[in-house]
């Protein structure tokens, strides 16, 4: 009976086809507190510092992004545009794809919609699951993303762990941050770059609301004509 | 007289107005005892116009090549205004089309719709469903994501299985020797004039086909057998207005969770929008896992469950030729689910069933457990229009149908 049970699990997994829910660790749901705008700011600042160097936001605009987030024209152009661009342009970086594939094995790719093929667990694990192996060109490998040819860039806040026997993964050297400091930043980041991966998002759900409430009301107005017309029907 | 019935004589002088809107809505009779399953056809005709809607204003942005289509669809969804609803309504719209339409095509199996005589109105049908799902496949690619492409390349890779020609055959369609822009323009043309022509055309005569003789009813009989004095069917009632108020009120049910969708969930759960389409076409990168979307799958693991490519591909085609017979292949006395034994019942229970289990099969990485569960339903699939349909009846035991409909 046992053996039925199991070959019936593993015919009908209940695994979500898209997540495809994989068997690494750190293996946790990012819980991201949507349109939480200090959230928004925070990860927009952590990205800006630290991603945009060789990743490109390019289908986002910098003016959105600041109106998105209640970041004012000013504060935008002191802190966020490095390159000169104008406040209407995408976020795009200066080094080619060429060049980055020849540094890194592998360009890195724009992260406009990252967010929503990988999906936020997997991002917020994937910027948790950096680990030291000397074998790695930048003495990394990555828990989540197998010989990713990306450097830990988060190691002065995170430290470096290493990965036990078990596979867990055991920090040795220190960051900046405690482990739940760099979890909340990592959970900001994820936030924005899911804001980036779909704008629209929060205000879409807004409308949504009054929509389905509009067609709630029509439909209690269209049921009771039907039964009004047809009340001489038996 | 009014100026508007002055102005109605006018017409009706040039052109058959009042006899078309007599013929097809006020004075077309339908039976009294529709139910849930009637809300399919006029909710597949609401979603064929929001899908040619949508559709031509998604074309007003949408750049058709390789370079630019899938910057374009960010365009869309970004610096469009409504953009986004634009393209949500559209990729919604597509599975809700087959949502819909597999819903309707049952409504037909259960109550022998497609029987004499509307074995027609069924065979539109058909061509309609053969043609929405090239609709879909072609429409598939025009994003050009990653899985737009990949999806694309296995399936106009089947066609390869045609004898002799097979390879040659694949070129002609992709337009080059491996998808590119070519493709996608080609695609681009049929997704957005020729076919929907065709559909819109079938559509045109299944109702035709239709309102000749009829529709049949959850009780399978027929309403023109009894009449009034006045050659009023005794069981009919105005198409018009009974039956627009009651569709209305089947469009705010199905306008409901097609929105909730739309504005809360329009990715369906990876179902309706497949996460890895939202990275660009790269034919060096192949996905993890290749699956076409999920309206295909069932037949996708037809063709998978046999375990020659080739010979899969003759199933799988099949599957789909199997459906345009269904008229002659049941040859129970009676139409209607509700008429019929246990037998038919049951059979047709395992058959759904087994339509899903095919459809969850085909967008999993085959497994030998899920092999062996493919081949199971699919020889099931088979077995249900053959051997059973034609012969069940000499097994089953029906019940008398009455001579009118019930409620
Ligand atoms: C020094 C350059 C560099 C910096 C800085 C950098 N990355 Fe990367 N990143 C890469 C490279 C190169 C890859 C490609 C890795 C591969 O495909 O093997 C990559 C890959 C990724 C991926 C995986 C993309 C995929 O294939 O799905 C994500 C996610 C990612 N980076 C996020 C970030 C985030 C977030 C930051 C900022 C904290 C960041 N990266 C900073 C170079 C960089
Ligand atoms: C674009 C797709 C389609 C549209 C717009 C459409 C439209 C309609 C409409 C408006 C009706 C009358 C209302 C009703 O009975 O629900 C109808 C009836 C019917 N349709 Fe369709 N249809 C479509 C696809 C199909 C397909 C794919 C099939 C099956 C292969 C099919 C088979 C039938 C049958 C058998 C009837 C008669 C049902 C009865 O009288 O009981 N239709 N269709």
């Amino acid at each position: 009976m046992k053996k039925i049970i199991a070959i019936a699990l593993s015919v009908f997994s209940l695994s979500a086809l898209a997540a495809g829910g994989g068997d690494y660790k750190p293996n946790d749901p990012a819980n991201l507190p949507y349109g939480n705008k200090v959230s928004l700011q925070r990860g927009a600042q952590l990205y800006f510092n630290y991603c945009l160097g060789c990743h490109s936001l390019g289908f986002q605009r910098y003016q959105r992004t600041g109106e998105d987030l209640g970041i004012s024209v000013d504060i935008l152009k002191e802190n966020f545009i490095f390159d000169g661009s104008k406040k209407g342009e995408h976020i795009k970086i200066a080094m080619p794809e060429s060049y980055a594939a020849n540094w890194f094995g592998a360009a890195p790719p724009d992260l406009s919609l990252i967010a929503r093929s990988r999906g936020a667990d997997w991002l917020y694990n994937y910027m948790r699951g950096f680990y030291k192996d000397e074998t790695r060109p930048y003495g990394v490998n990555n828990s989540v993303f197998k010989d990713v040819g990306m450097p830990h860039v988060l190691q002065p806040l995170q430290g470096l762990q290493v990965k036990t026997e078990e596979g867990d993964l055991k920090i040795i050297e220190e960051g900046s941050m405690t482990p739940q400091e760099y979890d909340l930043a990592v959970r900001d980041l994820v936030n924005f770059l899911d804001y980036v991966g779909e704008p629209i998002k929060l205000e879409r759900q807004q409308i949504g609301v009054k929509v389905l409430i509009f067609i709630l009301i029509f439909f209690i107005f269209a049921y009771f004509l039907k039964k009004e017309y047809w009340k001489d029907i038996h | 007289m009014t100026r508007t019935q002055q102005l109605i004589g006018w017409i009706d002088d040039r052109f058959p107005l009042t006899k078309v809107w007599n013929e097809h809505l006020a004075e077309y009779y339908a039976p009294k005892n529709f139910n849930f399953w009637y809300f399919f056809g006029s909710l597949a005709l609401l979603v064929l116009v929001n899908q040619l809607l949508t559709g031509i204003w998604l074309t007003m942005h949408y750049n058709p090549s390789a370079e630019g289509a899938y910057e374009s669809v960010e365009y869309i969804m970004r610096d469009v205004p409504y953009g986004w609803l634009l393209r949500y309504m559209h990729s919604t719209g597509a599975s809700a089309f087959f949502i819909v339409v597999y819903l309707h095509m049952f409504r037909g199996m259960i109550y022998g719709s497609y029987r004499k005589p509307r074995e027609l109105v069924w065979l539109f049908g058909m061509v309609i469903f053969v043609l929405l799902m090239a609709e879909a496949f072609m429409g598939y690619l025009l994003p050009w994501g990653n899985m737009s492409y990949w999806g694309a390349q296995v399936i106009i890779n089947l066609f390869s299985a045609v004898p002799v020609y097979g390879d040659e055959l694949v070129t002609w369609i992709r337009g080059d020797f491996l998808i590119s822009g070519a493709t996608l323009n080609r695609f681009f043309a049929l997704h957005v004039v020729a076919l929907p022509i065709a559909l819109l055309l079938m559509v045109f005569l299944h109702i035709v086909a239709l309102h000749a003789v009829g529709s049949n009813n959850p009780d399978g009989v027929e309403i023109k057998k009894l009449k009034d004095d006045k050659g009023i069917p005794l069981d009919g009632i105005p198409f018009h207005p009974y039956y627009t108020v009651k569709d209305i009120v089947g469009v705010a049910g199905f306008l409901f969770f097609f929105c909730m969708i739309i504005f809360f969930f329009p990715d369906g759960g990876g179902f309706f929008l497949e996460p890895p389409n939202f990275t660009p076409a790269n034919n060096l990168k192949t996905p993890e896992h290749i699956a076409p979307v999920w309206y295909f799958t069932p037949f996708y693991s037809v063709l998978r469950a046999v375990p020659d490519k080739d010979l899969g591909v003759v199933a799988m085609g099949l599957s789909l030729v199997i459906l345009f017979f269904l008229p002659w292949l049941d040859r129970s006395p009676v139409k209607s689910i509700r008429y019929k034994g246990p037998i038919f019942k049951l059979a047709l229970a395992l058959f759904v069933i087994s339509f899903f289990i095919l459809g969850y099969l085909g967008m999993k990485a085959p497994t030998p457990g899920r092999t062996v569960m493919a081949q199971i339903t699919t020889a099931y699939y088979f077995f249900f229009f053959f051997p059973f349909l034609p012969f069940y009846h000499k097994f089953d035991k029906t019940k008398p149908v009455p001579e009118r409909v019930t409620d």
